[in-house]
C-alpha cells in the first residue's frame, strides 16, 4: 500500500465527481426542497408546508400502512422461503441440480416490466389461467385486482417470485463458505441434520441473513412498479397504493416536489432505522 | 449398509418429491410467457386452459410494433445498457483499485460515504436527480440522461476494492521497479488479473440498466427516446392493446437474458452473490 494522494485522486476523480454531482447534492437538495412550497414560483421556503400536511394526510398513512403491511408478510415469507431453497439445493442427495438451480435463479433476470405483464393475464378474473385452474379443481375464483386483500396477496405473491431465488443465491453462497469440516465433525458426533442447521448453519450465517433483509427491506420500501403496472396505478382504489407509488404521483404526476421530497425522506428515515435496529439485533446476540 | 443407504434413498426421493412441484411452480410464469406470446388474442381471452404455445408469434410481434416502435426501443435499450456497462466497470474499478491500493488523505471518509449509502434508498435522490437533469442540464430524453446518473454503484466499488486488495504487492511493485506508470500497472496489470470479477460486475451491471424503469420512466418519456421496458409499459393497463404483443415484447426483453444466465451461469452467480448490485 503506498502512500500516495494524487494518484489515488486521479482513479478516483471521476466517481467522486458522479458521485457528487448525483447523489452527496441530491442528498442534501431532497432534504432542502422538503422544506420548501413548490408549487409557487419561485418556490419559496415554508417550514411547516409539506411536513405539516404529511401528518395529516390519510393518503400518506394508507400508503405507509400497505407498505408496512407487505414488509412485515412478504419479506420474511421470502426470505424463509431463500433459505429453504438454499438448504435443499446444497444438499448433496439432489440430482440434476443445474435444473433446480435454474428454475429458482430464472426471475433474477426477468424484468420488473416483463413479469408485470405475465402476472396480469395470469391472475386475471375470467381469462387467468390461475383463476381457470382453481376452478377445475372446485375452488372458486378469486377477484385478483378488484378485492384489496386479494390485491395485496398478488403483489406479495408477485414480489416473492421475483426475488426469493435471487435471496437463495446470496444465502448459498453464505452456505458453501461455512467449513466442510463443522459438519464432519457434528455428524461424528451423531448430531442430527435439523440441529446442524440451526445450531451450525442458522448462527454462522447470520451475517448473510441480515444482509438479506437489509437489501429486501430497502427494496420493498421503495416498491414501485408492481403496484403500478399489476394493480394498475395502486387499485382498487388506493388498496395497494405504496409510498413509492405516492412519491411517484406527488412529485410526477402532481409536480408536488416538495411533498414528494417529504415523502422520500420519510422512507429513508424508515429504511435506516429498520437497519439499525437489524444491525443491533445482531451484534446483541453474537 | 443397505440400510444406510436406502435411508439416504428414502430422503433423497423426499427431496426430489417437494423441490419439483416448486420449480415448476417457479417456472409456471416464464412458460406462460412464451405460451401467451405465439397465441392470437382471441386464444388468451379464450374460457379454456392452455398451456402449449401456439404459431402467433411474429403476428403478435407486429401488432407490438405497430403500437410501440419495439425495435427502436430496443436499439437503445441494448446501446444504453452496453455504454453504461463499459463506463461504470472501468469508473467503479478505477475506484476500486485506488481505494485497495493506495493511502491517500480522506480515505476514511470517502470509504464511510461510499459505505453509508448501500442502505439508503434510490428514493432519496431521484427527485433531485430528476430536477436537476431535466431541468438544469436540459439532458430529458437524452442517451447521458439514462447512462450518467446510475453511474454511482457503490457495491461495485466495494467489490472491485476486495479483488484489488487480494492482490499480493510484488506483483505491481516489480513493474514500478521497471518505471511503469501507474495506470499502466492498474490498465494492463490490475485489470486482466480481476477479470473474473469483471465478468460477474458487467453482467450484473448490464442486467441492472437493462431492466431498469423507474428512471427512463422518468426521464426518457417521449415516443422516440424509451427503452425497450418503458415502451412495454406504456401499453400495460391500455384497454385496446395487444396482449400477445406485450407477451411477445416481454419474450423479447427475457429470453435473450435467459441465454445469456444459463452460458455465463457461473460469473451471474459469483456476481450476485458478492453483493454488486442494488
Amino acid at each position: 500500500m503506498r502512500n500516495r494522494n494524487a494518484t489515488a485522486y486521479r482513479f478516483l476523480a471521476p466517481y467522486l465527481l458522479i458521485f457528487s454531482v448525483f447523489w452527496v447534492w441530491p442528498i442534501i437538495s431532497s432534504f432542502i426542497i422538503s422544506f420548501q412550497a413548490t408549487r409557487t414560483v419561485p418556490w419559496r421556503f415554508a417550514p411547516g408546508f409539506n411536513w405539516g400536511r404529511l401528518i395529516g394526510d390519510p393518503a400518506f398513512f394508507n400508503a405507509l400502512k400497505n407498505t408496512l403491511l407487505i414488509l412485515v408478510i412478504q419479506v420474511p415469507v421470502m426470505i424463509a422461503l431463500a433459505m429453504v431453497m438454499a438448504v435443499l439445493l446444497n444438499s448433496p442427495l439432489l440430482k440434476a441440480r443445474g435444473l433446480y438451480r435454474f428454475a429458482f435463479f430464472a426471475p433474477v433476470v426477468v424484468g420488473e416490466v416483463a413479469y408485470s405483464a405475465v402476472f396480469r393475464l395470469m391472475f386475471s378474473l375470467d381469462f387467468g389461467i390461475v383463476n381457470k385452474l382453481l376452478n377445475s379443481v372446485g375452488l372458486p375464483k378469486i377477484d385478483w385486482f378488484s378485492n384489496v386483500t386479494p390485491a395485496m396477496a398478488l403483489i406479495m405473491i408477485a414480489v416473492t417470485w421475483r426475488w426469493a431465488g435471487y435471496n437463495a443465491i446470496i444465502l448459498l453462497a453464505g452456505m458453501q463458505s461455512i467449513p466442510e469440516d463443522v459438519y464432519e465433525a457434528a455428524t461424528l458426533d451423531r448430531v442430527s441434520k435439523l440441529k446442524q442447521f440451526f445450531y451450525i448453519t442458522l448462527p454462522l450465517l447470520k451475517p448473510v441473513i441480515v444482509f438479506c433483509l437489509v437489501l429486501s427491506i430497502i427494496g420493498t420500501m421503495q416498491l414501485f412498479t408492481e403496484p403500478f403496472l399489476i394493480t394498475e396505478r395502486g387499485g382498487p382504489g388506493g388498496g395497494t397504493e405504496t409510498l413509492g407509488l405516492l412519491l411517484y404521483r406527488q412529485g410526477f404526476r402532481s409536480l408536488n416536489f416538495g411533498y414528494a421530497s417529504a415523502v422520500a425522506y420519510t422512507m429513508a428515515a424508515l429504511a435506516i432505522a429498520i437497519t439499525l435496529v437489524e444491525l443491533w439485533l445482531t451484534r446483541e446476540k453474537q | 449398509m443397505s440400510s444406510l443407504s436406502s435411508a439416504r434413498l428414502r430422503r433423497s426421493i423426499a427431496l426430489h418429491l417437494f423441490l419439483t412441484p416448486l420449480a415448476l411452480i417457479w417456472l409456471f410464469p416464464l412458460w406462460m410467457m412464451v405460451v401467451f406470446s405465439t397465441m392470437p388474442d382471441n386464444g388468451i381471452f379464450s374460457p379454456g386452459i392452455e398451456l402449449l404455445p401456439h404459431g402467433n408469434f411474429v403476428d403478435n410481434f407486429n401488432n407490438l410494433q405497430r403500437d410501440t416502435n419495439f425495435v427502436g426501443a430496443i436499439g437503445i435499450s441494448v446501446s444504453v445498457a452496453v455504454t453504461y456497462t463499459i463506463l461504470s466497470v472501468l469508473l467503479t474499478s478505477m475506484a476500486g483499485w485506488a481505494l485497495a491500493r493506495y493511502q491517500f488523505f480522506g480515505k476514511g471518509v470517502v470509504v464511510g460515504i461510499i459505505f453509508g449509502t448501500i442502505t439508503l434508498p434510490y428514493a432519496v435522490v431521484l427527485i433531485p436527480q430528476f430536477i436537476m437533469v431535466a431541468r438544469d442540464f436540459q439532458l430529458a430524453n437524452t442517451w447521458v440522461a439514462l447512462i450518467v446518473p446510475p453511474l454511482f454503484n457503490s457495491l461495485g466499488v466495494l467489490f472491485m476494492r476486495q479483488s484489488f486488495s487480494m492482490m499480493p504487492d510484488d506483483l505491481f511493485d516489480a513493474a514500478r521497479v521497471e518505471g511503469v506508470k501507474e495506470w499502466r500497472i492498474f490498465l494492463f496489470v490490475a485489470l486482466p488479473l480481476a477479470r473474473p470479477m469483471l465478468a460477474a460486475l458487467a453482467i450484473i451491471l448490464f442486467l441492472a440498466s437493462w431492466n431498469n424503469y423507474l428512471w427512463p420512466l422518468l426521464i426518457n418519456s417521449q415516443p422516440g427516446s424509451m427503452t425497450a421496458p418503458v415502451a412495454l409499459g406504456t401499453l400495460i393497463g391500455l384497454t385496446k392493446v395487444s396482449w400477445g404483443g406485450i407477451m411477445a415484447g416481454a419474450v423479447m426483453l427475457t429470453v435473450p437474458m435467459l441465454i445469456v444466465f444459463v452460458l455465463l451461469q457461473r460469473h451471474f452467480i459469483a456476481g450476485i452473490a458478492a453483493g454488486a448490485v442494488k
